[in-house]
């Protein structure tokens, strides 16, 4: 049962993550990206690790692949002039790709003895988040904090690149809306016949 | 039920639950059809209207004649639709809706310590929070693929503001994972046993938590209503601005399918709150524990019947809420997002993770 769910499973990451690659349109392809994020999130419940496989789809599909989405949907895309210019890079894809299946190759020849039916997804735990969360914040507290302010200083050096001061900009302060009354309003006049106000 | 499922063997087991499935779906149709007139009922009443009342006895079977309707209507696709984008965005959208639902534990078992759900998921809350963040696909892709100015607008929107608010429902959730030590949703509601007092809203095993929790509850109400596009909230779908948002193309069957997910969705929150904070199926007075080992079956119902009152208390405040709150404009509704829910939330998760670290009582 497990196997032909594996199976099912690999399949379809591998047919989404092709197809993201040979889609036409640059929407499907996110969407097919979307896909193998998702059935890669299968993958990783089939090996008991639940919390990842959450986290996976909570992150990447959730708010990354959404952003990524935004972006494509909201380019103007020529698609010929896009086609041309890709064929120009094939001899860096082949590398990439070269050095991808040399890696994979040799994981698979040198980890033998970690076979995925020996796996445990939470060493020393009851559960795959307390396995992690034992781990994250101890041994590799380092390496957590680290990586925390990584992806801050990415934050901050993407709102410094976007941020303009202009300076006649009309801003609305929202303390001051709130607080007005209707005494400062409008006021009532009985203006009497024949006169003004 | 795990086990009872898997004593039964490689054929039986797996169709009982196919049969759970297909058992939880029709209740969830039915509730619907009646939520949905409760929810225009509600509406109407608040503006002195009568609200429908020409089919069957009150308007009772108003829904199924909406339903007949709908399903009989033409499906229109515009042209330069992405016609399977297009299609596809109402089945994605009533689907998670739908799959969501197996996470959610509605009753105690019969047996001692089992609970009535379908699949028992140690990650629950986790999975519920993935789940309702990949409905924002449906409305996105809805609204790109009609090919046209105001279903994107509203799409766009829709998407900012889910992504928005989901930050802090995740923040709220995790002040109540903190209190409980676990992500299942059964041990959860277990965790606020014994009376209404134990609830996490008043958290009483922690009691100085009252101060957080509490209003950690109305933030995860009012983020629930931005979450599911409710009004005051429903600006993807204002009709003073975008006509109608993602959905200006769709009509009969695709059209309904989008409504059927929302409400789902809404229900789905309706019973999220029940579960975090509002004990679950445990009553506000807990049954003695002679009764609950004389009368099993008695107790799961009871316990069914607390869970669906407390849902239907909240859904009626959601009705309640589309009728007399004005819409929001919508820079107010990012300002309250990310510059005071955020916060307060963050503020919270330390407040709760240093009490429980130093000083609580965790189960």
């Amino acid at each position: 049962m497990a196997l032909i769910a594996f199976y099912l499973m690999a399949t379809v990451t591998l047919v989404s993550a092709l197809m993201v690659i040979m889609a036409r349109n640059p929407v499907h392809s996110v969407l097919w990206l979307i896909l193998a994020f998702f059935s890669s999130a299968g993958l990783l419940v089939l090996i008991g690790a639940e919390f990842l496989a959450m986290l996976l789809v909570v992150v990447y599909v959730g708010a990354v692949a959404v952003l990524f989405l935004f972006v494509v949907m909201m380019l103007d895309v020529d698609f010929v002039e896009l086609k041309d210019g890709t064929l120009r890079y094939w001899p860096f894809a082949m590398l990439v790709g070269i050095v991808f299946a040399a890696e994979i190759v040799l994981a698979s020849v040198l980890g033998v003895h970690a076979r995925p039916d020996a796996f445990d997804a939470a060493p020393g735990a009851d559960t795959n988040a307390e396995a992690i969360g034992q781990v994250m914040y101890t041994q590799y507290l380092l390496l957590f904090q680290m990586a925390g302010i990584v992806l801050l200083i990415a934050m901050i050096g993407a709102i410094v690149l976007t941020l303009r001061h202009r300076p006649h900009v009309k801003r609305q302060n929202i303390a001051k809306q709130t607080s007005r009354r209707r005494s400062d309003a409008y006021e009532l006049k009985d203006p009497k016949p024949g006169q003004g106000i | 039920m795990s086990n009872y499922v898997e004593s039964l063997g490689q054929l039986w087991g797996p169709l009982l639950v196919l049969g759970q499935i297909g058992l939880f779906t029709l209740v969830l149709l039915l509730s619907i059809a009646f939520l949905l007139l409760l929810d225009r009922k509600i509406w109407a009443g608040v503006m002195m209207r009568k609200g429908p009342n020409v089919v069957g006895p009150f308007g009772l079977l108003q829904s199924f004649a909406d339903f007949g309707k709908f399903l009989l209507k033409e499906i229109v696709i515009p042209a330069g639709a992405n016609k399977f984008v297009f299609l596809f965005a109402p089945i994605l959208t009533c689907t998670l809706a739908f799959t969501a639902w197996a996470a959610i534990p509605v009753a105690p078992g019969t047996i001692s310590g089992s609970t009535w759900v379908i699949s028992n998921l140690n990650v629950g809350v986790l999975y519920l929070f993935a789940i309702s963040s990949l409905g924002v696909y449906g409305i996105i892709m809805g609204g790109w693929a009609s090919n046209s100015k105001y279903p994107f607008l509203g799409a766009l929107r829709s998407a900012a503001q889910m992504v928005s608010y989901e930050v802090s429902i995740g923040l709220v959730i995790i002040t109540v994972i903190l209190q409980c030590g676990s992500m299942n949703l059964a041990d959860i509601v277990n965790n606020q046993e014994g009376g209404f007092w134990n609830w996490h809203v008043l958290s009483f095993q922690n009691f100085p938590l009252v101060v957080v929790m509490l209003p950690m509850f109305v933030i995860f109400f009012v983020s629930a209503l931005a979450e599911t596009n409710r009004p005051p909230f429903d600006l993807p779908e204002a009709e003073s601005e975008l006509v109608a948002g993602y959905q200006v193309e769709y009509g009969s069957t695709p059209y309904l399918l989008f409504m059927l997910g929302e409400y789902l969705n809404i229900v789905l929150m309706c019973a999220m709150m029940t579960i975090l904070f509002f004990g679950g199926w445990h009553g506000p007075i807990a049954l003695g524990e002679d009764f609950v080992r004389d009368h099993p079956f008695m107790t799961s119902f009871a316990g069914l019947f607390w869970f669906m009152f407390k849902i239907l208390f909240f859904f009626f405040l959601f009705a309640m809420v589309k009728a007399i709150v004005p819409r929001y404009r919508y820079d107010q509704l990012m300002r309250l997002g990310w510059k005071i829910f955020l916060p307060t939330a963050l503020f919270a998760v330390l407040v709760v993770g240093g009490y429980v670290a130093y000083m609580g009582v965790q189960s």
